[in-house]
């Protein structure tokens, strides 16, 4: 398998199977790992970033749940197919920069991937179709147990884990749900929301786009602190609030579709209709437009469209997958009319 | 809007971070956000956090030289782990310690690890890794750290002490038992 086939594919948590994936888009797990006796990335030789690769490799290739993953070596990689990794959610943006030592591993369905030499030697991931961090954590044991077995981590009785920077160190565990939030922001409740989850020990982020700007009403929630707090305490209290959210995101939607549901279907609408006729469409405006449509299929405004044919084309829509599909680099001006032709293909498909 | 940081290109990159209820915006160019990479992201609001608010214990650091200490292992030093803010290697933990503890305290709001435990890995003489064992136990825990107790009583390193009492209870306790 090489990147190229990934394309094809569909990442499972892109599915929309998941508990509450309406608003839950998906959960996420990351651990952060160092290999005991061995200078943290930053700061190690040639030499030592690729004994870490080589210790990764026999570790994984041992793994009853990674010995089937993909190997990419980041170095050789161009940067659109390092671009398509981020689109994918596969690798941070960091480890695109500077790729030389660089790797990672992506299992079969895309759920797992761990990133080499990043910040940190290990960074494991585990990703699942909607609220499912539990199960994201059970499959995260199973993964570090896998490559434990080969490779012992820096760990301190006292502080736990030993990462590179001290806001990880501890449980090196950082859980976020990426959540779809569009009545919530309709209804003007979003700044309110975001400072009530901040006192609760939690970070909000935008997601979606080019950077890291929020557009498309799309919030990622994670644990801010890493130590003094177990693994499974973490992930519960994330957990009960993502559900506390939800709950106020379900409200929020009866409410729009009660007491404004003509304007409301109407805006959708219009989205609808502005994704089906565009002829040329930058990734800020589709993402809103598909922010939209997603709300109206959720209100059971929008019958012709599926939750996972939109939720893929979120993904398709990015630049680097865009050239993907196109064969080749485009540049700014014709990849946004590369997007609206295959926005319109990707309806007229669903229409028919 | 132009970018916050070259002042010249129009900002396309909004950044927006909440952490204890304080809102910090950053509207920069994507020349700049490339520039800057995801650390703009990562370590936004930290570098204040490590520069201004951690200082060593006066005694570590030498008043009459000003030399900071070095890590044996890496050779960061102090001053520059203040500025990176990210630790060369873990031994760097063990040479910082001190400083540490106040530092995680207002991070983490704590300075004590709860939660999974390394499996304990004998190495033989050779010094290559041995045959695994299972974690240890919340029992063996509680002996290994009131050992550790013990011992930093003995040593005077009080702050540790408090950290590993404070542990202790929460094991008792049976609160964010290891596995």
């Amino acid at each position: 398998m090489d990147i190229d086939n990934l394309i094809n594919h569909t990442s499972a948590w892109l599915k929309g199977i998941g508990p509450e994936s309406d608003i839950a888009m998906s959960s996420r797990i990351r651990l952060a790992r160092n290999i005991d006796g061995l200078l943290f990335v930053d700061w190690s030789d040639e030499q030592t970033k690729h004994k870490v690769i080589e210790l990764s490799k026999k570790a994984v290739s041992s793994s009853d749940y990674m010995k089937d993953a993909m190997y990419v070596d980041m170095s050789i990689l161009d940067p659109i197919d390092k671009q398509f990794l981020i689109e994918r959610h596969l690798i941070s943006r960091e480890h695109a920069i500077d790729a030389k030592y660089k790797a990672v591993f992506i299992s079969r369905g895309e759920e797992t991937s761990i990133m080499i030499n990043e910040e940190d030697h290990l960074r494991l991931q585990v990703m699942q179709s909607g609220i499912a961090l539990g199960e994201a954590w059970d499959i995260m044991i199973r993964l570090e147990k896998d490559m434990e077995r080969n490779i012992r981590f820096a760990y301190s009785d006292c502080w736990g884990y030993l990462t590179a920077c001290p806001t990880n160190t501890g449980t090196g565990l950082r859980a976020s749900v990426m959540m779809h939030l569009p009545a919530i922001v309709l209804t003007g409740q979003i700044n309110g929301l975001m400072k009530a989850v901040s006192k609760l020990g939690l970070t909000v982020r935008g997601f979606f786009g080019e950077g890291t700007e929020a557009i498309g009403n799309f919030f990622q929630i994670s644990n801010q602190v890493t130590m003094g707090r177990g693994e499974e305490e973490t992930i519960d209290n994330l957990t009960r609030i993502i559900k506390q959210i939800v709950a106020q995101e379900r409200g929020s939607r009866e409410f729009l579709k009660e007491k404004k549901g003509d304007i409301i279907e109407d805006k959708i609408s219009r989205a609808y209709a502005t994704l089906e006729s565009a002829h040329i469409i930058t990734s800020g405006e589709t993402i809103d437009l598909l922010s939209l449509v997603r709300l109206g299929i959720g209100l059971g405004m929008i019958k012709k469209m599926n939750a996972q044919c939109l939720n893929e084309l979120f993904i398709l829509i990015q630049p680097a997958h865009l050239q993907k599909l196109a064969g080749g680099a485009l540049p700014p001006s014709e990849r946004d009319i590369k997007r609206a032709e295959i926005i319109k293909s990707r309806l007229k498909i669903k229409k028919e | 809007m132009l970018c916050d940081i070259c002042k010249k290109n129009e900002a396309t990159v909004h950044l927006t971070e909440v952490v204890n209820e304080n809102v910090t915006e950053l509207h920069i160019c994507e020349q700049c956000a490339r520039a800057k990479g995801a650390s703009v992201h990562q370590h936004f609001g930290i570098a204040e956090l490590l520069s201004g608010l951690v200082d060593m214990p006066d005694d570590m650091v030498s008043k009459k030289s000003h030399i900071n200490i070095k890590c044996p292992s890496c050779n960061m030093s102090y001053d520059n782990f203040k500025k990176i803010g990210k630790f060369g290697c873990a031994k760097c933990y063990e040479t910082f310690s001190r400083a540490l503890f106040p530092l995680f305290k207002k991070i983490h709001g704590t300075s004590c690890h709860i939660g999974r435990q390394a499996r304990k890995i004998r190495t033989d003489k050779a010094g290559h890794a041995g045959k695994a064992q299972e974690p240890c136990s919340a029992k063996d825990a509680l002996k290994e750290i009131r050992a550790q107790l013990a011992d930093a009583i003995e040593k005077e390193e009080f702050e540790q002490a408090v950290v590993l009492r404070d542990k202790i209870k929460m094991l008792e306790a049976g609160e964010g038992r290891p596995r």
